[in-house]
């Protein structure tokens, strides 16, 4: 049975139903099968405690988790994608974008921001990978950027989360452009020598993997998280060949030397409020 | 170029999308030719797309190394990445061209069976890359414009690939891009295919022949994912557009390079003469414009891609449509 974790399938709505024809509950571990009550999962931060797999979190409440109460100014929330294409696979992009919107209550795949950790001033980027696969848009694009002239105005670090299954094909080749356009707006970072910490949680894949995610400061991961410009299906079916077990795992780019560290998710918020006080060098 | 002409052909590649077109666009040489692609492109959809997959993929369509060697004198191929590999999928060298010394990085795809696994099909893994990012250090430290050639069905997918960062050197490569100070001018001839094409295309003017494609995505591995079976590719290519038209029209791309009558492989020489023309063309517009100032352009040029709302005119705008 194909592992779910490792899955970076972006119309995972129409994913076919399992072989033993019965979906799990979203609660309940895919690794070792413990199952949790909403508030439990929720104080646990979405990790198992008996195995420690790291269960999807979506955008709203990872940033709940990690900045203090109150702090989050939610910026650019009006911004929505238009179909400069006139998209058409099974459905019309615009339907799928209606419904990814009602379903998550969201405006398009990311959420920036200002926030503060632990009394940190910093600019927030964090996708979420229920709308549409968190794929990357001209929205998202935008509103990337938009973080970024946020954290230069306000001289602060900024701290992406980033999950995504790559680029947004629905947007054809425009999609392809917010690649460059974010390396754009992270160099212009750079040059206003503002921080940029790059959190990659699963999954941190493709478009978002070759753009923004890998030009952080400091790139850490979330245990288990499949990071890898192309993901192990595709390898696999195009060179057939054997694919290790931990093939683009968070702990295999941590070997590789693709990553500063892999950060568990209950300890994510102190460690970016020690990152955050190192960049801000006390002032 | 009759200017009565011009204007007609944009009103009509405008109202192929409805989009207003982006100012400074322009298609070179024959219009002809444009207003009978633009013909079949309103005509036939789905088969015109699919034969202009096919002529971009063309097995006897001019590669990088067949335009440097028409285009450039004194050619001499730089290898390896200083680290780890040499790459063959992705050549980079010096050349001269007018007089000037040029920095050059493409893609090369092989002729025959054994060529092309040397060269993998022309899809670098990430040594290329970084063997790219070497020679545009060069550039940048001589003062040499850079000059790419884009021509790839993707970065390689492979295992080792992945282990040794594919994702993070594609970033890595366009970032560095974003820094240079020197002009900076892509070409792309044949299929210019996702983050493995990206990776040498963030620059401050994009050249696209006639029948090139330019694409987020190969049409079998977007059918792959959104239709779940690859055989409708002909679907996917239609729905992604990937033509040099509504390349122009999106302001993804700045001028339309033609090719010889029948396609760049019918005549391989009078293409590269046409892209050269081209080529020598934009490189002067380029080359008086202060370095910090070109930079400044190329970044805010990136910025400015996407189409979007606001919310406040969302409803209006998605009840027109």
């Amino acid at each position: 049975m194909a592992e779910p974790r490792i899955d970076v399938s972006i119309e995972h709505k129409n994913r076919p139903e399992s072989s033993d024809g019965e979906r799990k509950h979203p609660n309940t571990c895919p690794s070792c099968g413990s199952h949790y009550r909403d508030d439990e999962l929720k104080a646990n931060l979405g990790v198992c405690q008996q195995c420690g797999y790291h269960f999807p979190v979506g955008a709203r409440e990872r940033i709940a988790q990690l900045v203090d109460k109150g702090t989050f100014q939610e910026e650019a929330s009006e911004l929505r994608s238009e179909d400069p294409l006139g998209f058409f696979d099974l459905r019309p992009y615009p339907e799928r974008l209606a419904e990814a919107e009602v379903s998550t209550g969201l405006g398009d795949a990311m959420l920036i921001g200002s926030a503060a950790i632990e009394n940190e001033a910093c600019q927030l980027a964090v996708m979420d990978f229920s709308f549409m696969g968190g794929s990357m848009g001209s929205v998202v694009g935008e509103k990337l950027a938009r973080a970024v002239d946020g954290a230069v105005e306000r001289k602060v670090p900024l701290v992406s989360i980033t999950a995504s299954g790559g680029a947004r094909m629905q947007e054809g080749i425009l999609s392809l452009m917010q690649l460059p356009k974010t390396v754009c707006a992270v160099e212009d970072l750079r040059d206003a020598r503002c921080g940029f910490i790059s959190v990659m949680s699963h999954p941190t894949t493709a478009g978002v993997l070759a753009s923004f995610a890998s030009l952080g400061d400091v790139i850490v991961a979330e245990p288990g998280a499949l990071l890898a410009f192309t993901g192990p299906r595709v390898v696999q079916q195009t060179t057939r060949e054997k694919l290790p077990e931990d093939f683009g795992l968070a702990e295999s780019n941590l070997r590789f030397g693709h990553l500063d560290a892999i950060v568990p998710r209950t300890e994510l918020r102190s460690f970016l409020a020690r990152t955050l006080r190192l960049f801000s060098n006390g002032q | 170029m009759a200017s009565e002409d011009e204007r007609h052909l944009r009103e009509r590649l405008s109202r192929l999308r409805g989009l207003p077109l982006l100012r400074g666009a322009r298609l070179s040489g024959d219009l002809e030719r444009f207003k009978k692609q633009l013909d079949r492109i309103e005509a036939q959809p789905s088969e015109e797309t699919w034969r202009l997959v096919d002529l971009a993929r063309h097995s006897q369509r001019p590669y990088t190394l067949d335009y440097v060697e028409r285009l450039f004198d004194d050619f001499v191929e730089l290898h390896g990445d200083r680290a780890r590999a040499e790459d063959p999928a992705l050549v980079t060298g010096l050349a001269r061209l007018g007089g000037r010394t040029i920095a050059i990085i493409g893609q090369q795809k092989g002729r025959d069976l054994n060529d092309r696994q040397h060269r993998n099909f022309g899809m670098p893994h990430p040594e290329g890359y970084r063997k790219g990012m070497r020679v545009m250090e060069i550039a940048q430290r001589h003062g040499f414009p850079l000059v790419t050639f884009l021509d790839s069905p993707g970065a390689y997918p492979g295992v080792a690939a992945e282990q040794h960062g594919q994702g993070g050197a594609i970033a890595r490569s366009q970032a560095l891009m974003a820094r240079l100070t020197v002009p900076l001018v892509a070409c792309i001839i044949g299929e210019g295919n996702s983050g493995g094409a990206i990776a040498i295309g963030l620059v401050d003017r994009v050249l696209m022949q006639e029948n090139a494609i330019y694409s987020v995505i190969s049409p079998e591995g977007c059918a792959a994912i959104l239709w779940r079976d690859g055989a409708e590719r002909e679907k996917a290519a239609v729905a992604l557009q990937p033509d040099a038209l509504h390349c122009l029209n999106l302001g993804v791309i700045d001028e339309i390079v033609p090719e010889p009558k029948g396609g760049a492989h019918l005549n391989p020489d009078e293409a590269a003469r046409m892209l050269g023309a081209s080529l020598a063309e934009t490189l002067e517009q380029l080359l008086p414009i202060p370095g910090e100032e070109l930079r400044a352009q190329r970044r805010d040029r990136y910025r400015r891609m996407g189409i979007y709302s606001a919310l406040a005119t969302e409803t209006a705008l998605r009840s027109g449509s």
